[in-house]
């Protein structure tokens, strides 16, 4: 499901998805394989793991004009090291309900736990959150002008 | 500034046939710090690899990227060909245009310009990289099992058979374990003793393995490959170098209060004692508890019939400090204490036994000689009712949550025995569900049922009460839909398996995970199974949770392997991309060893030299051979000092910036 | 299958049902097993599969003791003791009067009864 040709042209969004090296990077590999499409808009930066995202990552990217993060790891209780995921889980709580806060929407930040055998899954997920940014429309919010060519 | 070449692979036209990978070379080469800029059909072909080897010798490129298939796939065989070209490995980067772009993208406009922004995250990602050198530790070729069941036993065989030392480490005075106690094992009813003695006394004979009997880890220290583990030899008061097993001391001693530990305190022994007549070493062991001479100082009747004269009271306990390169738990487990079950009467009826003092009442070497008997008036017992799952698949806080897996198997076997030798018996089994998965298991309980004639009945037993000598067992006949109340002589409870309750204290010496169970964590669940997230440590046998013998074995044997292929390993090459510690920043305040799941970071008071100012401080210290790199320190951080090589915080700030841009 | 009464008797007593491994350990030791129609267990069941018509229908909700033991030694906390509490008070509310007056109680009494099954009594009668 690609979005159609008229909404194309009019506005983009731009999303970046956090893989885990060991599950959900493995996913968007399975997806890729079982030729699963999602928008052009997902553009994936591996991670060895959940919990090496730092919020401020997501923050960095908010700021340098993302519409949505995504953060994408192993299943709880599958993490490759046992435990990143719960640390991953407990700080994206926290950072997006600051994020909330600072008037950020809710559903322009997500996480999401995608084994590698989920290749369905990633595909559906980022369809899905790639719709939900879209109807969402441009993220304005947190945006450094500065950083604006 | 980096000098960086950037490869762009056709993949035949998997690749080439939704980017434009000419278009990609082009916007690629004005990317700052590019030097050079190729697209080839096969870059993983013998032709692609000499492509960049090339050019990393004719443009001395410092970095380099290639765009193709997921580096899952593929950044092995380009770091292999960028090391040959004497570039280290860790410069190389791959940005996967195949898996996460041209596979999935149908627009072929849309997927070069996503293709381009890819290709610019690892660029920026390059810029930052640094070369990276694997440490190397050093394997000491000894392992350390802890536990002599048959798990341990089988485990410690297995390894010494592959020719490296082996050291056994059981608590109690004699090696065997739960499975030296069992009458006979299902589903062959082989005797227990006939098949697991040869095994001890296989591991006492073979001189690769060292048995520490009576003895416990009291320390760990170190890493994979070098730990250093202090055993605490408890003080026998008995030499067991002089003993020579006679038993005449055991039969002298006029102490007779202690319970016999391995007859389940069916019976007492002597405060001297043998604890079987096949035990491994057949030793004696004064329990300082009972000992009428070490209380009173009185008696001494060991040392005066030991002809020997292996009896020395003034013995004490001894320390052996000992490294090893591996670990296995094989720590086994106990049956759960039955005291919140009151409905059973476990403490109330003496005919009313757990399985496992089933078992020595069915055993010839046991306390009835093999004669099953009604403990209570020693009679003969006619009615018999096993229940399962007592305290098993439990979620009400009074038991366990899991299944206990061997019950069923062991519950048709006592039924099957017990009907075999007493056929004048009538044997009921109250079942909630009989889970018989495993070779020859189920053919085994329909024969209890169908050859030997057990009533099993679908249900649960309420409450045992007794009524003029006999034992009421009200219970709920399901599939009849009507309440029993058996007379019956002897209550026979499956109760829960536990894992031992050491394991948890040698489980965090070992820095081992284990589950909220106490059970040993997998390092994955299938995958991984006999290994210990923490690199070195092996699982073995109940330690990692229920299981019957021959699961045991399997498992003892896998961890064997496992070990054996650590210990044939002269070097251990380590990931180099692990945390690292900034020590000018780090603030000391271990929110990352705290929540490192491996143990691998500690605190060290270090002279540091902060801008001239030279004073010594807490920091935090990697031990990068037992760092795997999950990167959750540098996270937790507060000071920025932790980061993680090969992910650094800024080369994945880059990459945010690159693809944000 | 009364889907509004089911989801009613669910809210009123708390219950789970679907926590239920039906081992039968709340019929193995209810003391008032040969006077009920539907059992401790039935009950689960029966409320899992919406059947309380013939729940509410049955002297079994009556003849209950109150007496808790398949409450205290149901291995999962299925709590079946409080799905028949549940039962009766819809019994109860519909009719909109007690089964039984208060002062009814203490002629009913049998000699050998236990404490805490008068108690029970009085929980058992009112709204």
């Amino acid at each position: 499901m690609s979005l159609n040709e008229e909404t194309k042209k009019e506005y983009k969004p731009l999303i970046v998805a956090f893989c885990c090296n060991w599950c959900s990077y493995a996913g968007a590999d399975l997806a890729g394989s079982s030729r699963l499409t999602y928008p052009t808009d997902v553009k994936i930066i591996r991670v060895p793991c959940s919990c090496r995202v730092n919020p401020l990552f997501v923050l960095r990217a908010f700021q340098r004009g993302a519409d949505g993060v995504i953060i994408a790891g192993c299943h709880p209780g599958d993490c490759h090291y046992t435990s990143g995921n719960y640390f991953a889980r407990r700080r994206m709580t926290l950072l997006f309900s600051m994020l909330d806060y600072l008037g950020i929407e809710r559903e322009r930040t997500r996480v999401e736990w995608i084994s590698a055998a989920e290749g369905v899954k990633f595909s559906t997920t980022m369809n899905e959150f790639a719709k939900t940014i879209h109807e969402l429309g441009e993220n304005k919010k947190l945006r450094d002008l500065r950083c604006e060519e | 500034m980096q000098k960086i070449g950037v490869f762009i692979c056709h993949c035949g036209t998997n690749i080439a046939a939704t980017v434009d990978v000419e278009a990609v070379t082009e916007a690629i080469k004005n990317e700052p710090g590019v030097v050079y800029a190729a697209n080839y059909q096969y870059m993983c072909s013998e032709n692609g690899q000499a492509l960049i080897k090339n050019a990393i010798a004719e443009y001395g490129l410092t970095g380099v990227v290639v765009c193709s298939c997921s580096p899952r796939m593929h950044e092995a065989t380009f770091r292999k060909a960028a090391q040959e070209a004497g570039l280290n490995p860790y410069m190389v980067e791959i940005a996967n245009i195949r898996e996460h772009c041209s596979w999935i993208h149908k627009d072929k406009v849309e997927a070069t310009e996503k293709a381009i922004i890819l290709a610019r995250a690892a660029i920026a990602k390059v810029h930052l990289n640094a070369p990276l050198i694997s440490g190397q530790s050093d394997v000491t070729k000894r392992a350390l099992v802890i536990g002599g069941g048959i798990a341990g036993i089988q485990t410690a065989l297995d390894i010494a058979e592959a020719g490296f030392e082996v050291d056994i480490v059981e608590k109690s005075p004699t090696i065997g374990g739960k499975m030296a106690q069992l009458d006979k094992t299902f589903p062959t009813l082989d005797c227990a003793a006939c098949i697991l003695t040869p095994k001890m006394v296989d591991a006492k004979s073979n001189d690769k393995i060292t048995l520490y009997t009576y003895s416990e880890v009291e320390s760990v220290k170190g890493f994979v490959g070098n730990f250093e583990v202090s055993i605490r030899k408890k003080a026998r008061y008995v030499n067991t170098d002089l003993c020579t097993g006679c038993g005449e001391c055991t039969t002298k001693c006029p102490s007779r209060k202690a319970k016999s530990e391995f007859n389940m305190g069916l019976m007492n022994r002597g405060a001297i004692y043998i604890p079987f007549a096949q035990a491994i070493p057949n030793v004696a062991t004064i329990d300082p508890q009972y000992c009428i001479h070490m209380k009173t100082g009185k008696c001494g009747l060991c040392e005066k019939v030991c002809s020997a004269h292996a009896i020395d009271f003034k013995q004490q306990d001894e320390i052996v400090e000992q490294k090893y390169g591996a670990i296995v738990m094989a720590t086994g487990f106990n049956l759960i204490n039955l005291d919140q079950f009151d409905e059973f009467g476990y403490s109330k009826y003496p005919d009313v036994v757990t399985s496992l003092e089933f078992e020595r009442l069915m055993n010839a070497a046991g306390p009835t000689e093999g004669t099953l008997l009604r403990p209570s008036n020693h009679e003969h017992p006619h009615t018999l009712v096993f229940v399962q799952c007592v305290g098993s698949r439990d979620t009400s806080g009074c038991g366990k949550p899991y299944c206990s897996k061997i019950c069923c198997m062991y519950t048709a076997k006592h039924a099957m025995l017990v009907r075999d030798k007493y056929p004048d018996t009538e044997v009921y089994v109250f079942y909630i569900d009989v889970r018989t998965p495993g070779k020859n298991f189920d053919e085994f309980y329909r024969r209890a049922v169908e050859q030997y004639g057990v009533h099993y009945i679908k249900g649960m037993v309420g409450k045992v009460t007794d009524k003029d000598g006999k034992l009421i067992v009200q219970g709920s006949d399901l599939l009849e839909n009507k309440q029993l109340k058996i007379e019956a002589d002897m209550v026979v409870l499956a109760a829960a398996v536990e894992p031992d309750p050491s394991a948890r204290s040698v489980a965090s010496m070992l820095t081992a995970s284990i589950d909220t169970n106490d059970f040993m964590t997998e390092a994955h669940a299938k995958l991984r199974p006999v290994e210990s997230p923490t690199a070195g440590i092996f699982l073995s046998g109940m330690a990692q949770g229920p299981k019957d013998i021959p699961e045991t074995v399997s498992q003892a044997s896998a961890c064997a392997a496992k070990v054996i292929g650590l210990l044939a390993k002269d070097h251990l090459v380590n990931n180099p991309c692990v945390a690292q510690s900034n020590e000018l920043r780090c603030n000391g305040c271990s929110n990352c060893e705290k929540v490192c799941p491996y143990g691998a970071i500690s605190y060290i008071e270090k002279e540091v030299n902060d801008h001239g100012v030279r004073e010594v401080r807490r920091i935090a210290q990697v031990n990068e051979a037992v760092c795997q790199g999950c990167g959750a320190c540098t996270v937790t951080c507060p000071s920025g000092a932790m980061d993680l090589k090969g992910f650094s915080t800024n080369q994945i700030m880059a990459e945010v910036d690159a693809i944000c841009r | 299958m009364d889907k509004f009464l089911q989801e009613q008797i669910l809210r009123m007593s708390g219950v789970n049902t679907r926590k239920c491994m039906k081992c039968g350990k709340c019929s193995g030791t209810c003391p008032a097993y040969d006077e009920m129609e539907y059992h401790p267990h039935q009950f689960v069941a029966m409320v899992e599969s919406g059947d309380i018509d013939a729940l509410m229908q049955s002297n079994s909700i009556w003849t209950c003791l109150s007496c808790f033991a398949c409450v205290e030694r149901c291995p999962r906390s299925v709590e079946p003791a409080n799905l028949i509490e549940a039962v009766r008070l819809a019994v109860i509310r519909q009719q909109n009067a007690n089964h039984l007056k208060a002062q009814e109680i203490p002629e009913n009494l049998e000699e050998k009864l236990p404490q805490q099954a008068i108690v029970s009594a009085f929980r058992k009668y009112s709204k």
